[in-house]
């Protein structure tokens, strides 16, 4: 199985997982990746993730083509929600299944690190002290480039 | 002078204030558009802090554009 999906509705994991089971496999891994209550200092309320979808599915498909490449396994998935989210609610999930259990870690670590690079999704943190900021990817923060000018705030406005 | 449908998303959709326009323009690539739109929305992410994508792929600044084609200025993601 190979699917990449973008979703507005709760990822159901487990019919998610149900469909990667193949008796040629010994093995699964997944990752789920969570909304959590804080960034940088700041509590987050909620957020909203936008997405350019036909470039983000295409390139998804292709981050999937690649780990089944790179590391021979078996099958790869992913799907991604977008809209507003709560927090504890699943964002990202991935799931790699293989013969063996290596291949299927290395595969799954490999999806979820090119989808946070690659992919054209945009997440807007919505702050309990009122504000709001689109968040920077992890990497260009890594590279040093000053953080305020990443995220320019800008005051809630009602309804928003 | 060609016409190019410009997307934004994000940060760039809540600084123009739009999803999208269509732009009349004589730049002969992406790297030349933007540099336009920056000055006519008052754009403050450099176009290295970019990426781009002509008719839904990603490309490269110095592509040539056409009448009609579409593109989307990325800014810096956050998926996952």
């Amino acid at each position: 199985m190979i699917e990449f999906g973008l979703t507005i509705e709760p990822i159901d994991t487990e019919q998610w997982r149900r469909r990667m089971f193949d008796l040629t496999c010994g093995g699964y891994a997944a990752f789920e990746g969570w909304v959590r209550d804080h960034n940088e200092g700041q509590e987050v309320l909620r957020l909203e993730y936008e997405v350019y979808e036909t470039l983000a599915l295409s390139e998804g498909n292709k981050i999937l083509a690649e780990a089944i490449e790179r590391f021979g396994v078996t099958g790869a998935a992913c799907v991604h929600r977008h809209g507003e989210l709560r927090l504890g609610d699943v964002a990202v999930w991935v799931g790699v299944s293989a013969a063996h259990r290596d291949e299927a870690f290395k595969a799954c670590r490999y999806v979820i690190d090119e989808v946070k690079i690659r992919l054209p999704i945009w997440k807007k943190e919505h702050y309990v002290a009122g504000d709001s900021g689109w968040v920077n990817c992890e990497r260009c923060a890594a590279h040093g480039h000053a953080h305020e000018s990443d995220r320019p705030r800008q005051p809630e406005t009602a309804g928003a | 002078m060609k016409k190019i449908h410009v997307r934004y998303f994000a940060l760039f959709r809540d600084q123009v204030g739009r999803d999208e326009e269509t732009i009349e323009t004589d730049a002969s690539d992406p790297a030349g558009l933007y540099a336009e739109l920056q000055v006519r929305h008052d754009l403050g992410l450099g176009a290295d802090r970019l990426k781009v994508a002509v008719n839904d792929e990603f490309t490269s600044w110095d592509r040539s554009l056409s009448d009609g084609d579409r593109i989307v200025f990325i800014p810096p993601v956050a998926g996952g």
